[in-house]
């Protein structure tokens, strides 16, 4: 399982942040998604899908299987 | 439906539509295009002021939005906090000293969060109870045109003070950042501290007080929370949904003719999307009509969706968690002081909330 984040189109919400503080922080500078663990263990799927749904621009992504 | 003035304008009131439309290229926040979708003489024309981000769309809207964002990110608001809980306990001396028996909204729900504002920008405590009338007014649909070209001129009096002189000597402050960033001209500067000012005093306070209210005619449930403090964090987002005193909802207006939602919507119209019918829509939540504090499935639009999600939701939680915790701790006989149907609501608001709340306690 693969996370990506997209600084450009994130608006600095910070509901990632907010969720799962041990995957996802917020740069001092603007704000936009810090991706602290991009390939976090498998068992963090519920907690990402929630994470995923909550962001208010689409700018998380996760992948799966990225079929290594 | 018909809206203000005649136009033809449309209401969502479904939840997954609503993230749709906030999320939807084809919709606009730009000022010009808004229509209330309820009677008010409160309209303005033309675009937002420079620095307004609120009602512009990107990349004007992101470009002044992420100058700012860094102070209300999850990590810096948390930060904050002491700063927060030293407001809220200097306001509960004052409750203390007054009573027992006050008006919540006055001495505590009022002023806490235009205090911690008022610091964050660095605004002098003269002026705050005068900026707050303003703010106030600006936010009542029954105001006149002329009670609102007073208030628009008293605060872009105070900002034209204001805001040069930190220009000469900027502090250690939001405000001092964003002038020693440089990238802003005054303005500019002017338009970002109005947005502040106004996004922050009002909602947070009517918050504040509506969940106080709130929870005392729910005693069940303040009572489960007295019993597990960790339910908080759940509490205060229950209570932002349950609430959702953003009673006219978000408006956004087409740029083009779009089909949404199997429906054809022209050009220049303006949809609304009903936060608070949203936030109980029954397709969305078990017994959405419910209070229930321990409930995890949030996913609420109370601070709206999108890029516009609310700036300061984290800086809101902050001051909701801290205010409640405190006053009920300090306060633990708080009761309301008139029978719940008494208690006089801004019905005539933006931003619902009690226009006084009478509680009393125990000595
Ligand atoms: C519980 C209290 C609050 C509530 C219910 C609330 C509600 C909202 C909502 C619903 C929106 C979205 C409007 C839209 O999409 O058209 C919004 C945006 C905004 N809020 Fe709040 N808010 C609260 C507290 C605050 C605070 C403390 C601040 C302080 C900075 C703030 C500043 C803003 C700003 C600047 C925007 C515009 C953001 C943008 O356009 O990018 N709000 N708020
Ligand atoms: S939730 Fe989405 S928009 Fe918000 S900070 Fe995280 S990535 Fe950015």
């Amino acid at each position: 399982m693969r996370i990506t984040a997209d600084r450009e189109v994130c608006c600095s919400a910070g509901q990632c942040a907010l969720i799962a503080p041990d995957l996802f922080d917020q740069s001092d500078e603007d704000g936009s998604v810090v991706l602290l663990d991009a390939q976090p263990d498998t068992g963090r799927l519920d907690v990402l899908r929630e994470v995923v749904s909550r962001c208010p621009t689409g700018a998380i992504r996760v992948e799966e299987d990225p079929g290594v | 439906m018909s809206y203000h003035g005649g136009t033809t304008g449309w209401l969502i009131t479904r939840h997954a539509e609503a993230k749709e439309l906030l999320t939807h290229k084809s919709f606009s926040a730009r000022q010009e295009g808004i229509i209330s979708p309820v009677p008010t003489e409160l309209g303005y024309a033309g675009p937002a002021d420079p620095g307004a981000f609120a009602k512009t769309d990107d990349p004007i809207h992101s470009r002044y939005r992420k100058l700012v964002t860094g102070f209300f990110t999850v990590r810096r608001t948390r930060q904050f906090a002491p700063m927060i809980e030293r407001i809220v306990h200097e306001q509960l001396d004052d409750l203390e000293k007054a009573g027992p028996g006050a008006d919540l909204v006055e001495v505590f729900t009022e002023s806490v969060p235009s205090r911690v504002m008022c610091e964050m920008i660095g605004v002098p405590e003269s002026e705050r109870k005068t900026l707050q009338r303003h703010v106030e007014t600006l936010g009542r649909l029954s105001c006149t045109v002329p009670e609102a070209l007073a208030a628009v001129s008293g605060m872009s009096g105070f900002l034209s003070r204001f805001v040069p002189v930190r220009m000469d000597d900027p502090r250690d402050d939001l405000l001092g950042d964003l002038i020693r960033g440089g990238q802003l001209d005054e303005q500019e500067l002017m338009g970002m501290t109005a947005t502040l000012i106004t996004g922050a005093f009002d909602t947070t306070g009517n918050m504040l007080a509506m969940g106080v209210f709130t929870l005392l005619e729910h005693p069940d449930q303040l009572a489960k929370l007295r019993e597990d403090p960790e339910l908080m964090g759940t509490a205060v987002e229950e209570l932002l949904r349950f609430l959702t005193i953003s009673h006219l909802g978000a408006s956004r207006w087409a740029l083009e003719d779009v089909e949404f939602a199997g429906q054809s919507i022209k050009k220049g119209e303006v949809v609304t999307v009903a936060l608070p019918a949203v936030n109980r829509d029954p397709e969305r939540y078990d017994n959405p009509d419910q209070l229930d504090i321990g409930r995890t499935d949030h996913g609420h639009l109370a601070l709206g969706h999108g890029v516009h999600q609310c700036l300061g939701q984290h800086l809101a939680r902050t001051i909701l968690r801290v205010g409640y915790e405190a006053l009920f701790d300090r306060f633990p006989t708080l009761r309301l002081a008139v029978p719940g149907d008494e208690v006089p609501m801004r019905d005539d608001f933006v931003h619902y909330g009690p226009r006084s709340l009478p509680v009393t306690w125990d000595d």
